[in-house]
């Protein structure tokens, strides 16, 4: 710990001396807001990380409108309350021009009105169930039918026809799962059974007894965190390896791979718009600075990209709008276009949520994940489901 | 997989979850009982024992290492436990709601404790071969039943431990002192029973146990430093419903507590059948407040 805030003073300093040095040119603040505390610290320090690099990289080739970009980080202790009481700070007291940050749903919420009332604009990098459109907010990660409808084509065209849901009991489990059994129902296909476990829970003995009672064939797992190395553990257990039973997660990544042990979960299937092994020059080149800053075996996964993505994409919004306005960068951020990415092509649409491609991957006994599908070009962002929220839609620009 | 075999499995599935709670429960149930205090730090223990049995397991890797984390476990966390009696708990022992809090603090220690040197992530023990099977019944009525060798070998764990307590509480003459003090602590006291030291060594033989509940855990899910919060409240519920300090009412609390959830979760979901059973807690406890076996003592009818 003394040697971290040791470092943490040198940064300071060299951040005052470099801010001392380009005073000339100008700096901008921009807040970047993660928690690196509590429990969500294992998933959001890296995409933190992500983001200083992406921030760190803008600097190096001249800034944006040549001023020099200076992060002013906060933790937001894996606590909404103190999300929104940082996010109020962040554009109070440092007036920041724009945000990046969060990762639960429920730090997006309750920042929400902090930047609606402020009327400044936050970056969402992390995939989530929709249902929520606001101007404040640019949506880089997966909406559903990005992530979760995918999984589904994916399975329906390896002739998968019996689904079993099992997911954490909170909010996107429940509201992903809610979409697709009416898109199960609606494409003739059988769900036989639906449970949810709370948040950490362990003990999956009556879930795989139904399981193995019912024969589905493929689980569709939004179980979250440790949990899932229970359910693993306990379905290799009773026979069910993924080998036998295939599963198809929405929230392993190669980080929770790694942590979890490649060899529990290898087989298993996982839907996302990005995967370390992803080809192009573009995620070479990201895959290869990350690693030189932050270690050479330091993973890396969807919601650290889309972190890293934003940043570029607030920057080309920035130059387009000549402004760091708020009103008129989403304004630009939307008119942009298809640009190169480590995700492949992306643009902001008209919602602000991104237009991307969904990818299915495998996981290896390395714990680096195979693609087995990608979707046919890239995939328009729906905030709102057509089948479950008919006529709804999402209108910002 | 036929109806008979399914419900079969699901009986075999209350057992198991039942083996659990007697694993996490006995040793709050001993010294609740003996001492009236709350230790909110119990289910560190558990999580104290599943990271000795990692721990264990790189020492003795193999097909025994996991037998050799049993006895580490339990005399590792019994040793934590016994500390823990020595400079906390016996020096509040006339203040039990501050019992409760400082309890609690030292919980949160351990978990950051854990945090700090295990990473956030949990760590993974990888169960033995002969373990890593399931037994399958493939013919006649029983057909599809499957029963996972880890989980039997659960069960019988929690037999051993459970006999073994009963014997040590039946016939030695530590068990004599234990129920003497259990009984009526100033009248023990008064036939030259050193009750101070009956709940220091109770308190560690409670928290060995929890270790060795740790260690079974580890076969069944990952041991993370907050692994011990999701069985603390089922292991209190456990307590409440068996009566509060009866080893018959805690094993029995268990298998009532293991069957209503292995089948309620036949027709509802996890989280709902969570709901059920408590509610089933609070009407029990309603009608019969003692709980399933009422103890007699002194030290509860103050």
């Amino acid at each position: 710990m003394v040697f971290r805030s040791l470092s943490f003073v040198a940064a300071l300093l060299a951040g005052t001396m470099l801010a001392a040095v380009a005073a000339n040119s100008g700096t901008v603040k921009v807040g970047v807001l993660q928690s690196l505390s509590g429990t969500m610290a294992i998933s959001e320090v890296p995409l933190e990380n992500a983001e200083l690099l992406a921030i760190q990289q803008i600097n190096a080739s001249g800034g944006v409108l040549g001023e020099t970009v200076v992060p002013v980080e906060e933790d937001g202790a894996s606590d909404p309350a103190v999300f929104a009481q940082k996010a109020t700070k962040l554009i109070e007291e440092d007036k920041v021009v724009t945000v990046f940050g969060g990762w639960t749903s429920a730090s997006r919420k309750a920042m929400l009105p902090v930047f609606q009332k402020f009327n400044n604009l936050l970056w969402y990098p992390v995939q989530f169930e929709g249902n929520e459109c606001s101007p404040n907010i640019m949506y880089s990660g997966a909406q559903p039918n990005q992530q979760a409808l995918p999984a589904l084509s994916w399975a329906e065209q390896r002739g998968y026809k019996r689904f079993y849901l099992i997911g954490s009991d909170y909010v996107y489990p429940r509201t992903a799962n809610l979409i697709l059994k009416k898109h199960i129902t609606h494409s003739g296909l059988t769900l036989l059974g639906e449970d949810y476990v709370p948040l950490g829970g362990t003990d999956f003995s009556a879930v795989i007894a139904k399981i193995q009672q019912s024969k589905p064939d493929i689980i569709i797992n939004t179980l979250n965190g440790d949990s899932n190395v229970s359910f693993f553990k306990q379905l290799a257990a009773a026979g069910l390896t993924p080998d036998k039973l295939p599963i198809m997660s929405f929230s392993i990544a190669e980080p929770e791979a790694k942590a979890m042990g490649p060899s529990l979960l290898a087989g298993s299937y996982t839907s996302w718009n990005y995967f370390e092994k992803l080809p192009g020059a573009d995620n070479a080149a990201f895959v290869e600075a990350f690693q030189a800053k932050y270690g050479a075996d330091a993973p890396v996964d969807d919601p650290m990209v889309h972190g890293y993505v934003d940043v570029f994409e607030w920057k080309k919004a920035v130059e387009r709008a000549k402004s760091f306005d708020q009103q008129k960068v989403r304004e630009a951020a939307v008119e942009l276009g298809f640009r190169r990415s480590p995700l492949g092509l992306v643009k902001f649409a008209d919602n602000q949520s991104l237009v991307q491609t969904g990818y299915i991957g495998q996981l290896q006994p390395d714990g680096q994940f195979k693609i087995v599908w990608h979707s046919t070009g890239t995939i328009d962002p729906q905030p709102y489901d057509p089948l479950n929220f008919p006529g709804k839609t999402c209108k910002l620009h | 997989m036929s109806e008979t075999a399914f419900l079969l499995g699901q009986v075999f599935n209350g057992f198991s979850v039942a083996s659990l709670f007697v694993l996490a429960a006995l040793g709050l149930a001993l010294s609740f009982g003996l001492m009236r205090v709350i230790n909110m730090a119990h289910g560190e223990m558990l999580m104290l024992g599943g990271y000795l049995a990692y721990l264990t397991l790189h020492v003795v890797p193999g097909p025994l290492g996991i037998i050799v984390a049993m006895p580490v476990a339990f005399i590792g966390a019994g040793i934590i436990g016994g500390l823990l009696e020595w400079s906390v708990i016996h020096r509040l022992s006339s203040r039990p709601l501050d019992t409760l809090l400082a309890t609690w603090g030292v919980s949160l220690i351990l978990q950051q404790a854990a945090r700090n040197v295990f990473g956030a992530i949990g760590v993974e023990v990888v169960a033995p071969d002969w373990l890593n099977h399931t037994v399958s019944i493939s013919g006649g009525p029983l057909v599809g039943l499957n029963l996972p060798a880890t989980r039997i070998f659960i069960l019988l764990i929690a037999g051993v431990v459970l006999g073994g307590i009963a014997l040590l509480l039946k016939k030695t003459r530590l068990g004599l002192f234990v129920r003497a003090v259990n009984q009526d602590r100033p009248i023990a006291s008064a036939m030259g029973i050193d009750s101070r030291r009956i709940d220091l060594v109770v308190f560690a033989l409670g928290t060995g146990i929890a270790g060795i509940a740790g260690v079974v855990l580890a076969l069944l899910g990952p041991i993370t430093p907050t692994v011990g919060q999701s069985y603390i409240v089922p292991a209190f519920l456990v307590v409440i419903l068996g009566g509060l300090g009866s080893l018959t009412g805690t094993t029995v609390a268990s298998l009532i507590i293991g069957f209503i959830s292995a089948f309620a979760q036949i027709f509802l979901d996890v989280s709902v059948a969570q709901v059920v059973l408590l509610v089933f807690v609070i009407l029990f406890i309603q009608v019969r407040p003692q709980g399933v076996i009422a103890v007699r003592s002194r030290a509860l009818e103050e």
